[in-house]
């Protein structure tokens, strides 16, 4: 069984501040990653994609609540202390996210902070951790690293940046790289690269991925394989072609068919029903927190 | 990207309670109006007035009929409190006031229209705090005359660039947002979009630091009275009374402590208060 | 038919931190654009981050001020324009914005900020002004109670349907919407893109679709222009420029869309 990541009935709920129970940000989420795969999870606001994402390197936030079992390896990640949290995360495990910015110490050369994710994993010199950052800026695309090894985060372009964050998420060559919406917030022209990147350097170091993701053209680039949720259950999972032509889920077929690239122009687009609508999810959000707005009825 | 997209964990942010700041609200509030009601009803509750002098009562210990003791002149110290904290509350809130009333307008109109408005009013501004707080103040003490109404205005203009500042700074991040030029085009005028939309969105930081700043405004007061150049003698104050009673600290310690405990309470009320609407301000309400 | 919009030899600069303040280096967000707008018809607006696609549209509803060009809005130029004459524009010319959040203020319900252009431009009683904005609510798809909810109680969706409202409340002729669908989840989108479609065909809107999204422009659009770095590198039929491209950034821009391999 070569699964890197296993989600085994897997719920996360959040605490409410009136203590009335919330609904589960994921629900009874079940599924494997395959060693080597680029798997996607497709869904919208809501859908507790990225809940699920952060619950592997156990970054959801304190008061939220995990039931089910999450194996890295084979190896239960949701009983784990911290120091063994923090020896996987950057290690085993590494995850990048939509905003590079935000994962990036302003005020350090990126170079450093590179280095900084490798000396912490491993034994090694400060001279060879150098020597290896400006190895891994090369490797992502990053011209003349060695000159740019000493740049601060905010003299890179968005694109470069996201490289920088994918460089030190490979650092120490994990085994599985998370990456939540990583390309959303890129033009398209530097998001392409971006992606391109991401497949590339799987290959070369038998990565396996999990790509969290709200466009289907994406997934449909660079998944072999993809889920769908919606309303944090997983609806269903399939090789990418396969799903992507033949969908069974009336929600994915909905969502699939809102795709304005794939309609014909000036007609209405088919609108997804009621019952599997993100508005109806937020509808019942509001109204549990703010009871008083019951009378206004959804659209 | 949709927020919504972060999933639940953003979902949370708007629910989470913010119980302390109501709680440092609430506390700082009830001890301010105590405090304000106190200060009004001054003439009322105390128990004599704080300007008469007996000699048979100098430097007595506190009894049953002067709970605080009395000073060197014999005058009772719980009344000249009372009447102190007047003063103090009066000066230090009216200061505040009068500075927000300018800095307000100010800050606005360098945040919402920039260039050569921000420069002019801006650099103004600077050249004021340059200064040391205290030494404006004793300048202007040393031009204008001591007095509470004096030490109120110098107080004014310290806090008049610290004040137009913060206003300044949130309506610049006010301004910017969409419904502020959709105002604009949906055919407000300047005065309109101020009025409407870019003031009631960028009051909350400015109301913290005042109620912040008024805190330090009862202590400078209480600092110039103390050196003699504030409320001038024999009206009661505060700081005047602090600078009596270290002569007698020895022999007659309440004659200097109680003055002091009543100026760490009125600052902590002022404290307590600032602390709570910052919490309630920060960090969803104002900054976008 | 003349075009209701004409926009000859626009630039507009921006000035840098960079230099000594009367001398400061400018860049030039749009530089020296030209294009039209027919009534009834949508012209999509596509480039990237930079490109100086959301200055434009700035100017052209007089949010900004150009430093060079001409723009004529139903032949009238409207740089020349105050008082009740630009307002009269302004009644005409109305803009949808993207942010769901900062496009509506926080702080009012959201039936008052779809009144507002009626209010500013003293359309009608206050009586008929409400009657209009429960009309608004109806013809953009909300329900109408939820008029007075704040902002926050709402979905993206909801909000940008208000600021859509609110656009349509002084009837106007052009609309200039700024990636009014970025924010927006696919589905919701969808949506919001019908509605336009929807308006345009009952109300005759001309609309200018700003987006950095190649599939949605392809969907509502009549005729693109492309912009890069300021300048309008293309222009032309939808059809045309989608399946052939001439300009080498137009290529560039439709191989980036992700596709199956």
């Amino acid at each position: 069984m070569s699964a890197v990541l296993s989600f085994g009935n897997v719920s996360v709920g959040f605490a409410t501040p009136n203590g009335a129970p919330s609904a589960p940000a994921v629900n009874g989420v079940s599924l494997e990653v395959t060693r080597g795969e680029i798997f996607g999870i497709i869904g919208e606001s809501g859908s507790g994609k990225s809940t699920l994402a952060n619950a592997v390197m156990g970054l959801l936030p304190g008061s939220a609540a995990v039931t089910g079992s999450i194996r890295v390896n084979g190896r239960a990640v949701l009983g784990l202390g911290d120091d063994d949290l923090r020896g996987m995360r950057g290690n085993e495990v590494a995850m990048i996210f939509q905003d590079a910015s935000a994962s990036l110490d302003p005020t350090w050369p990126v170079g450093d902070q590179i280095a900084e994710t490798l000396r912490a994993h491993r034994e090694i010199s400060r001279r060879d951790a150098q020597a290896r950052a400006i190895a891994l800026m090369t490797e992502v695309g990053i011209a003349d690293a060695a000159s740019r090894y000493s740049d601060v985060p905010h003299r890179f372009s968005g694109g470069m940046r996201q490289r920088v964050v994918i460089a030190a998420a490979l650092a120490n060559d994990p085994q599985l790289l998370i990456a939540d919406e990583p390309t959303s917030a890129l033009d398209v022209t530097i998001q392409a690269q971006v992606l391109q990147l991401i497949d590339a350097l799987r290959r070369r170091h038998g990565t396996t991925v999990l790509l969290i993701t709200h466009d289907v053209g994406v997934v449909s680039q660079l998944c072999d394989r993809v889920g769908v949720m919606y309303g944090g259950k997983l609806l269903e999972v399939g090789a990418t072609r396969n799903l992507l032509a033949r969908p069974t889920h009336p929600y994915t077929r909905a969502l699939l068919a809102a795709n304005p690239a794939d309609a014909r122009r000036g007609t209405r687009l088919p609108v997804v029903p009621a019952e599997w609508s993100v508005e109806s999810l937020r509808e019942a959000e509001l109204l549990r927190d703010s009871p008083s707005l019951a009378g206004a009825a959804n659209e | 990207m949709s927020s919504e997209l972060n999933g639940s964990i953003a979902s949370t942010r708007g629910r989470l309670p913010r119980r302390s700041s109501s709680r440092f609200m609430i506390i700082g509030g009830a001890m301010l109006l105590a405090l304000a009601l106190i200060a009004a009803l001054a003439p009322f509750i105390a128990p004599y007035d704080p300007e008469t002098v007996d000699a048979r009562r100098v430097m007595n210990a506190p009894d049953f009929l002067h709970p605080f003791g009395s000073d060197v002149l014999g005058r009772d110290v719980l009344s000249r409190i009372l009447y102190g904290l007047r003063v103090s509350l009066a000066v230090s809130v009216s200061a505040v006031a009068a500075s927000l009333s300018l800095a307000v307008p100010l800050g606005l109109l360098s945040g919402y229209f920039g260039r050569w408005v921000d420069t002019t009013i801006s650099r103004s501004l600077d050249m004021i705090l340059v200064f040391p707080a205290m030494l404006l103040a004793v300048t202007f003490i040393a031009i204008l005359g001591p007095g509470s109404v004096v030490t109120a205005i110098a107080i004014a203009v310290i806090y008049l660039p610290i004040l137009a500042r913060v206003m300044r700074t949130s309506t610049l991040i006010v301004s910017r947002n969409d419904y502020v030029a959709g105002a604009r085009a949906r055919g407000a005028s300047h005065l309109r979009v101020l009025a409407s939309h870019v003031a009631p969105n960028a009051l909350g930081p400015v109301i913290v630091q005042a109620s912040v700043l008024s805190a330090f405004a009862l202590q400078l007061e209480a600092g110039l009275s103390f050196l003699g150049l504030g409320t001038q003698p024999p009206t009661p104050s505060l700081g005047g009374m602090l600078a009596d009673g270290r002569e007698v600290l020895v022999q007659a310690p309440w004659v200097e402590i109680f003055p002091g405990l009543a100026i760490v309470v009125a600052v902590l009320a002022f404290t307590f208060l600032g602390e709570g609407l910052r919490q309630a301000f920060d960090p969803r309400g104002v900054a976008e | 038919m003349s075009d209701l919009l004409q926009v000859d030899n626009l630039s507009k600069t921006f000035a840098t931190g960079r230099g000594l303040p009367w001398n400061r280096r400018r860049v030039a967000a749009v530089d020296n654009v030209s294009l039209s707008v027919q009534r009834g018809r949508t012209l999509g607006l596509v480039g990237e981050s930079g490109s100086g696609k959301s200055t434009l549209g700035r100017c052209i509803l007089g949010l900004a001020k150009p430093d060079r060009g001409q723009i004529s809005f139903d032949g009238v130029e409207v740089q020349a324009l105050s008082g009740r004459a630009l307002a009269d524009f302004r009644r005409r010319v109305q803009p949808v914005f993207q942010d769901p959040y900062g496009s509506l203020d926080p702080r009012w319900p959201v039936g008052r900020s779809v009144r507002e252009s009626l209010d500013c431009f003293r359309i009608g009683t206050p009586a008929e002004r409400d009657r209009r904005v429960l009309d608004l609510f109806a013809r953009v798809g909300l329900n109408p109670a939820l008029a007075d909810r704040l902002p926050t109680h709402l979905s993206g969706g909801q909000r940008q349907r208000v600021g859509i409202a609110a656009a349509l409340a002084s009837s106007p002729e052009l609309i200039i919407a700024d990636e009014p669908v970025s924010a927006l989840d696919m589905s919701v989108q969808a949506q919001i893109l019908n509605l336009f479609l929807d308006l345009q065909q009952d109300l005759g809107l001309a609309l200018i679709f700003i987006t950095h999204d190649l599939g949605v422009v392809k969907h509502v659009s009549d005729n693109v222009a492309v912009m890069f770095r300021g300048s309008i590198v293309e222009t032309g039929d939808t059809e045309r420029i989608m399946s052939h491209p001439r300009h080498l950034y137009t290529r560039t821009l439709l191989a980036a869309v992700p596709r199956p391999r």
